[in-house]
């Protein structure tokens, strides 16, 4: 801890030592309607050996900074006045700012001096070009060295990043990877050639917690044995608190606040920085709507009861003996990591997949039981207009070009409930429970934002007064502050409609804020069941324990990553991902 | 791989047998057959033919049998001996007469296939790359000019400009001397010098289509976080734009070749028939409209074939560049 603080962080105490200083950098995007400042004069140095954490929303101006630092800012956005001052090793410096970014000089920095590692590491790397192809390259370019020396050198460079056969792992293509051996290999690539900095772009943003936890280690791991200084630009505080030795909160291109974690955690200065940590620390506890309700009726006959769930896709039990059950008004988490089948039992809620076997029984308004696992033709559709669903990609799940109006109303125009002005009517009321203006209904999904547009999904679900809501990962794909605003809406609208909801997610913390009941999965399987509070707090079940431990504190005091480990299944059974893996290697 | 060829090329055996059926089925579908067109020929030029030589015409063709017996003997022919039947107009076996003219297509369509890619692709990528550029716009009109002229004028306006303006003999593939004459360097040179203008009226219009279709594979792949990746390692341009999008952009091209093949008979018709060339595509639509079945069947089941074959080798080679595919 006091190494962290005995930092002076401001470039002019630590000028002469620092390795990379930027001063009044501004980088802009010229528009029809003028000119955009993604980066607005900020300024901030990088130590040799340390941690800088950029952290902020989307549209913040931390991946144009990062970029502006490599001269790889996306056309036609330019670096328009500044320095950024690298000093090498050898006691030369150069200021990146003023290099052409075509030129011979900036593309000797590139990948030797500084390398980058980016969020989707799918696509970040070639298709159709092998791993070592691709490690490789850098090492012939920079280095010089001939085809047998690279080809040993990038084996050596992933038995660092932990691949498991390295030589085999050369001559396989990105897509044969798992999500974190992918960005083991990207970190095994950026380090070839030694950089004094790395520039991490939300590199654990894609990937589960558990292998986020890993990725984090290695990278510090590495840090501590190449003494390089990273610049880590990432949305998630709990990843700030856990690896940052400075913090640079960014918002619309400028800099709100810029100083020692400890100091940014505990004593914030800036209103903005206050709010990104109160939103944190709001999803270490529940939300405040739903302390203020009754307690939930646990006698009551359950909506939904789920009874021995199976789906299968091909081999891979991708749900095997699911059994849960669902009560009126309540709201049920379930929580997992990619794979774990949480999708695929809300879609089988939903009858978008036929289960291989077991029940669903529904209870209907009317006191009616149905197995929805067994309906057909009209009941399907009956029941399907009391089960709706909200998407997670609040972009994809909107048809681009249908207005705000149709979108919202389709449901109550293809089952032939409402039309004319009734219609238009009802679209309007729904936006306005939704909080959005009505007046916009005649505009396309692109005019809004993401949370606007997960509103707009959220008004689409709620159309035709359904019972019961299936939410898969419905506020991932928001900031932070958005976030809340959504879940307090569904919220909302539970105590409004009387809704029950299954809310998918990854993220313990919005399970523990919306949540009143949890399911863990596990490959396929449900291994706990539990109150919210147990479960997220104290669990019975390994991985439970396992996937807890890996979640970052948002503290920075609280980094001691002994308790970490991986839950590693105890008896021999099929394990799908590693059926996956052996036929896509074949 | 091996098993998928094979499986492949099993299938492609009840494929040729169904298609070549259809296809005797369908050129016998229009009423009468070649006797009356044969006859109707005659007497527009005032040769009265009567009943008696019309059936001894029509029994010395087999036409006078039911359409299945007609098209067994056909198959059986061609699987027995390789005789593809005798082409009633010409009155020489259909495999002479095809293969003669499939050597003067296959010369034609691959030259301007080459001359196609050699200009389009290298401009398909600067157009991408330079986009919004004065060089793509200045592309883009050409390429807009070249889809909108109809081949054929194109063809009629070059010929006239070259007859007239230059005095060039331009109709065909040979000049009148060597028609006829058996095969020299002489000949191939001669061949060589009027190729380029049907070469080129053939290319332009698919040169334009082609750069657009370059160009939108480019600026689909350019802004992919792969192509970062690369620039961010210290790649040189030039060198990660061959290595990287290019490469990827490419692959849709190879999909094309299934249809190319079948396309050296059937397409470009009216050029063809416009410029005098002793190609396929006018042989065959003589032959469709004479109802010369044994020749349009023969022409059909080739095309078949071509399809079959293209579309497996296009298989084939995108497996071969694209390990997605490869391994799935």
């Amino acid at each position: 801890m006091t190494d962290i603080l005995s930092i002076t962080p401001r470039p002019s105490m630590a000028a002469g030592k620092t390795l990379l200083d930027v001063k009044n950098l501004v980088t802009e995007f010229p528009l029809r309607t003028g000119i955009f400042k993604a980066v607005n004069d900020i300024s901030f140095s990088i130590e040799p050996g340390k941690t800088l954490c950029v952290v902020g929303e989307s549209g913040s101006g931390k991946s144009v900074t990062a970029r502006s630092i490599l001269q790889i800012i996306d056309s036609p956005g330019r670096i328009a006045s500044g320095s950024i001052i690298l000093n090498r090793q050898d006691g030369t410096s150069v200021d990146l700012a003023r290099l052409d970014p075509r030129s011979k000089a900036i593309r000797a920095v590139r990948g030797r001096d500084i390398a980058m590692i980016f969020q989707e590491p799918m696509s970040s790397l070639s298709p159709v070009h092998t791993v070592g192809d691709q490690i490789t390259e850098v090492l012939r370019l920079h280095l010089n060295m001939n085809k047998a020396q690279a080809r040993k050198e990038a084996a050596e460079l992933l038995r660092q990043v932990e691949i498991p056969n390295p030589e085999q792992a050369l001559d396989r293509y990105a897509f044969q990877y798992s999500g974190g051996m992918r960005q083991r290999a990207m970190i095994a690539m950026a380090l070839a050639c030694k950089p004094q900095l790395l520039i991490a772009d939300e590199p654990t943003t894609a990937l589960d917690v558990t292998t986020q936890a890993e990725i984090l280690d290695l990278i510090k791991r590495l840090q501590q044995t190449t003494g390089m200084a990273v610049l880590f630009i990432t949305h998630d505080m709990g990843v700030v608190a856990q690896i940052a030795d400075d913090v640079l909160v960014m918002h619309h291109g400028v800099i709100k606040e810029y100083g020692p974690v400890d100091q940014i955690f505990h004593t914030p200065k800036d209103p903005y920085t206050k709010m990104l940590i109160g939103s944190v620390l709001k999803l270490e506890q529940k939300a405040e709507i739903r302390l203020a309700r009754p307690p939930l009726d646990t006698t009551a006959e359950p909506i939904l009861d789920i009874r021995n769930l199976s789906m299968h896709f091909g081999e891979m039990k991708a749900l095997n003996d699911v059994s849960i059950a669902l009560l009126p008004g309540e709201t049920l988490g379930i929580v997992g990591e990619s794979g774990s089948g949480k999708t695929t039992l809300g879609r089988s809620i939903m009858r978008l997949y036929d289960p291989a076997s077991g029940e669903m029984h529904y209870r209907r308004a009317d006191g009616r039981v149905v197995d929805l696992a067994r309906l057909e033709g009209r009941e399907l559709k009956a029941a399907r207009r009391e089960l709706r669903m909200v998407f997670q990609d609040p972009f994809g799940s909107l048809n681009p070009r249908m207005t705000v109006a149709q979108v919202i109303g389709e449901p109550l125009l293809v089952n032939g409930l409402s039309k004319g002005k009734e219609l238009d009517e009802r679209v309007c009321h729904l936006m306005d429970q939704v909080g959005l203006d009505p007046a916009g209904r005649e505009r396309y999904p692109h005019a809004f934002s993401g949370g606007q547009r997960q509103r707009i999904g959220i008004a689409r679900a709620i159309t035709l007064n359904p019972r019961i809501i299936v939410a898969d990962e419905a506020t991932s794909a928001l900031d932070v502050s958005v976030r809340f605003q959504v879940l307090d809406l569904l919220m909302r609208l539970q105590d409004e409609l009387k809704l029950a909801y299954i809310f998918i997610s990854h993220d313990i913390g919005v399970i523990r804020y919306m949540c009143d009941r949890v399911g863990v999965m596990y490959r396929g399987r449900l291994v706990e069941v539990g109150e919210a509070d147990k479960v997220c707090n104290n669990p019975d079940h390994p991985y439970t324990q396992a996937l807890i431990s890996a979640i970052p504190r948002p503290d920075p005091r609280d980094r001691d990553r002994s308790k970490r480990f991986r839950y590693i299944e105890p008896s021999p059974h099929i394990d799908p991902s590693n059926v996956k893996n052996r036929s896509s290697a074949r | 791989m091996l098993k998928f060829i094979i499986k492949r090329l099993l299938w492609m055996i009840p494929s040729l047998f169904a298609v070549s059926f259809l296809a005797f089925v369908l050129i016998q579908l229009p009423p009468g057959d070649f006797v009356t067109t044969y006859i109707a020929t005659l007497a527009s030029s005032n040769e009265v033919v009567d009943q008696n030589t019309a059936a001894a015409l029509r029994e010395r063709f087999g036409l006078d049998q039911s359409m299945l017996v007609q098209y067994l003997k056909w198959i059986w022919g061609i699987l027995s001996r390789g005789d593809f039947g005798i082409s009633f107009e010409w009155q020489q076996p259909v495999s002479g007469l095809i293969w003669e003219r499939m050597a003067l297509t296959l010369v034609l369509a691959l030259a301007s296939l080459i001359a196609t890619w050699a200009i389009a692709l290298p401009i398909g990528v600067y157009s991408a790359v330079k986009k919004y550029s004065i060089g793509d716009y200045a592309f883009t009109a050409f390429t807009f000019f070249g889809l909108s002229i109809p081949s054929f004028l194109l063809a009629l306006v070059l010929m006239y400009i070259a007859a007239v303006e230059f005095g060039a003999d331009v109709g065909g593939l040979f000049s009148p001397e060597y028609e006829t004459a058996p095969w020299s360097i002489a000949k191939t040179l001669d061949l060589l010098s009027r190729l380029w203008l049907p070469v080129a009226i053939l290319a332009v219009s698919s040169t334009a289509s082609l750069i657009r279709v370059m160009r939108a594979n480019m600026l689909d792949e350019l802004p992919k976080p792969y192509v970062t990746t690369a620039r961010a390692k210290g790649l040189s341009e030039f060198r990660l734009l061959i290595k990287y999008p290019l490469r990827i952009a490419l692959n849709p091209f190879i999909s094309t070749i299934a249809w190319l093949l079948p396309n050296l008979i059937s397409g470009s018709v009216v050029v063809a028939i416009v410029l005098n060339l002793p190609t396929a595509a006018p042989l065959l639509l003589q032959a469709l409209m004479a109802q010369d079945m044994y020749l349009a069947g023969a022409f059909v089941l080739l095309i078949c074939a071509l399809t079959l074959i293209g579309s497996l080798i296009s298989d084939i080679l995108l497996a071969l560049v694209d390990p997605r595919i490869r391994l799935e």
